[in-house]
């Protein structure tokens, strides 16, 4: 009976976790309210998706200087991305947006500036063949929707930061002689061999780090942001269901997650990242 | 701008022992998780692997505070049950319960995929050595497997780790008097968030520091008497 | 090697000891700890307030030992229900939707919903004034229920966690207005960071109950409503009120 037991015990673990699953699931659950729900969390959703696409673009751009200050190996240069680096990796970003949203409101000279409400663009753009008028407004700090963007892009190019430094210092030292021992200058090598080899290097944590912020961008509802946890939140605020409700909101983030993982998949491919490791 | 913690220091320190208590907690819950996902990670049973590569996938997709709120607050219903069943009526889960239970769920599907690489760096020839030795399948892991696979997840469960402690930040949300909790009850009182969430700051980065100076020691300590490889 | 291993088992069941049965002789009330002048928590960790007192006071006629517990407001009330207290006293307003979830005692003040916004700036609470507005209120309050039933196709509304947040933005302008009870109101208009603000127009909503929640069927209601009416009539509740308000609440 024992050795029977021993055997079979991981099939016994297995269809009795998915039948606990499967109780917890049909045991009076309100699904109704379920889909009543999904509408507003597809709103949040999309939301969410802004806040990640903005932040992982913009830090990369950020991030870029950063990184490859840091991996040059002065130390003069990399002092201050250092400081920028270890403040933004060292701390929450709960803490960090706490401190950009409510933290900064505190001062008046921050209230008074254009940072805080924004500016309103309207100029004429006056190129010799053509007059364009713009008309825009840039919000400001005042926006929590900023608030929640600025500290993410700060939060995650300090991060991206790193990963380009790993991925410059990784790039193969034959390439970069190869390189110098063409005549190429300090640019042009960085533009034609370095770059673009380290971004395929960098590519899985880079791709990492787009998942992470997904799931950091729940933390913007602690700053009143309808993304796809403020929703939750909201919407069980009135019909305290909360296990359903997470629930949804949880099945969201994973087919978020998964689209994400499948396209880096695809873009790993694309650029033959696997090819250039050469284990 | 004054930096005058107006007395709430004691409070932001109390929060601060809260927050390492948080931490060393959901770190025993997740390397024990983290292991054993590992392990039926690279079982030879097939429905080991799912369960192994299911909780991995599934709870490394969702974010932490999603765990730490549907722990809390959507298992009201499901602990009822499970007191009923075994006589139990109070069952309740306290806030500091539900945080180590997330944090560490989190961590372990995390540190699953770390001790699975450190797992499988250790070479088969040394199992195979075990066997020949007449060791049992237990002994050969504890005794043999183990010890390395420890050294070469120490670099990574470091890193998960100080992720880990500023996770603990989360668990403010449902109320446990860690640092970020502490911090928002002392704005209330002195409506200088600046001030006190500056703090906040600075003592996430000291336990940042020391979890970096520890983590250097153990790692040293784990890897001596092994030459480094090349840089 | 096993032996560390051991250890680390033992922390983490011990760690998870922590979801612990919550029985005991000891009754525990449940509030927020973020509401001033009804519950509040002070530089010394204590919890204290208008409910607080009250709460304890029930619990000397009931003859029982309290320990007053915090919770987040959000998950305030399926904490009642996960039996993480036995009873709350956080100003909780009597409403149809709650009273589906659990049980109130009688009430034992009367609230009302009301504005406040800048001094000097013109904000009339009928609807037509307040379109295109930014208004916060606390989540799952009957505030932010109003706000967002009565007002949300005209203004913008904005939910926050805590009601100190939703005092924070407006003192710092992002939002126009706050719609809290008009208590809470008034001891926030008193403190420093309030100076510069006022009552807008009359309650919007008056005649708000407020109640002791307690697990459907459970005959702590009984024991708490009696309690509730010897304070009353012995003097107790007056002086509790008098300690945090110049005016009569009941």
């Amino acid at each position: 009976m024992t050795r029977v037991l021993k055997a079979v015990w991981p099939w016994l673990l297995f269809f009795g976790l998915i039948a606990a699953i499967l109780y917890g699931v049909t045991a009076d659950v309100r699904w109704d309210a379920v889909y009543k729900s999904l509408p507003r969390l597809f709103e949040g959703a999309l939301l969410t998706l802004e806040l990640v696409g903005i932040s992982v673009v913009v830090g990369l751009i950020l991030a870029l200087p950063l990184g490859i200050a840091r991996a040059s190996g002065n130390i003069w240069i990399g002092a201050l991305p250092y400081v920028y680096i270890f403040f933004f990796r060292g701390t929450p970003l709960l803490v960090q947006l706490f401190l950009l949203y409510y933290g900064l409101s505190q001062f008046d000279s921050v209230r008074e500036s254009a940072i805080w409400a924004g500016s309103h663009v309207q100029t004429t753009l006056d190129l010799g063949f053509h007059r364009w008028a713009l008309d825009f407004k840039i919000p400001g700090l005042r926006e929590p929707f900023v608030c929640a963007v600025v500290t993410m892009t700060l939060h995650t190019a300090a991060y991206i930061a790193e990963i380009i430094r790993g991925a410059l210092r990784a790039v193969p030292q034959g390439e970069i002689e190869a390189a110098r021992a063409l005549g190429m200058s300090y640019a042009q090598s960085m533009r034609h061999i370095i770059l673009p080899r380290a971004a395929r290097i960098g590519l899985p944590a880079y791709s990492n780090e787009v998942i992470l912020m997904l799931k950091a961008s729940a933390l913007a509802s602690t700053i009143t942001l309808m993304e796809l946890t403020g929703m939750a939140q909201t919407i069980i605020s009135r019909n305290y269901l909360s296990t359903e409700i997470y629930f949804a909101a949880g099945l969201f983030y994973l087919l978020i997650s998964f689209v994400l993982v499948q396209a880096f998949r695809l873009l790993e491919r694309w650029l033959r990242v696997d090819a250039l490791q050469g284990r | 701008m004054t930096f005058d913690l107006n007395g709430f220091g004691g409070v932001l320190l109390a929060g601060m022992l809260m927050t390492i208590a948080l931490a060393l907690s959901s770190l025993a819950l997740g390397l024990v998780l983290g292991l054993a996902g590992a392990l039926a990670k690279t079982s030879s049973s097939l429905p080991l692997r799912w369960i192994g590569g299911g909780y991995s996938t599934i709870v490394r997709g969702v974010p932490e505070l999603i765990w730490v709120l549907l722990i809390y607050l959507g298992t009201s219903s499901l602990l009822l049950h499970i007191g009923q069943l075994i006589g139990r009526p109070n069952l309740a889960i306290s806030a500091f319960a539900a945080g180590t239970l997330a944090l560490g769920l989190c961590f372990g599907a995390y540190a699953t995929e770390v001790f699975r690489g450190a797992l499988l760096a250790v070479p088969r020839g040394h199992r195979e050595a075990g066997l020949a030795l007449g060791m049992s399948s237990p002994r050969i892991f504890w005794r043999l497997i183990l010890p390395q696979m420890w050294r070469m997840a120490l670099p990574g469960l470091g890193n998960l780790f100080m992720i880990l402690m500023k996770d603990t930040a989360l668990v403010s949300v449902i109320g446990l008097t860690e640092i970020m909790r502490q911090a928002q009850i002392a704005v209330s009182f002195t409506k200088q968030p600046f001030t006190f969430y500056l703090a906040a700051a600075g003592l996430y980065l000291s336990l940042t520091v020391v979890s970096m100076l520890v983590m250097h020691f153990l790692e040293k300590r784990a890897g001596r008497g092994f030459t480094r490889a090349a840089r | 090697m096993k032996a560390q291993f051991k250890t680390l088992l033992v922390a983490a069941v011990l760690a998870l000891a922590g979801c612990s049965d919550e029985g005991g002789d000891k009754v525990r009330i449940g509030t927020e700890g973020a509401y001033p002048p009804f519950n509040m928590i002070e530089k010394d960790g204590k919890v204290t307030g208008f409910d607080v007192d009250i709460a304890l006071a029930l619990c000397e006629k009931m003859q029982v030992e309290c320990e007053v517990v915090t919770s987040s407001w959000d998950g305030i009330i399926p904490a009642l229900n996960a039996r993480k207290f036995d009873f709350l006293a956080a100003s909780m307003s009597i409403t149809d939707e709650r009273k589906e979830a659990v049980d109130f005692t009688d009430p034992y003040y009367t609230n009302g919903l009301q504005f406040v916004a800048r001094k000097g700036q013109d904000f009339s609470t009928d609807k037509s004034a307040l379109k295109g507005k930014v208004v916060g209120a606390q989540r799952a309050t009957i505030a932010g229920t109003w706000l967002e039933e009565n007002l949300g196709d005209t203004v913008e509304v904005k939910l926050y966690d805590t009601n100190e947040n939703a005092y924070l933005d407006l003192a710092s302008g992002r939002v126009e207005a706050v719609l809290a009870d008009k208590f809470v109101n008034w001891e926030w208009l008193k403190s420093d960071a309030g100076k510069d603000f006022e009552f807008k127009g009359e309650p919007v909503f008056d005649n708000d109950k407020i109640g002791i929640a307690v697990r459907k069927g459970d005959p702590l209601l009984e024991k708490l409503n009696t309690a509730l009416k010897e304070i009353v009539a012995d003097g107790t509740y007056k002086k509790i009120n008098d300690k945090y308000f110049p005016f009569d609440i009941y």
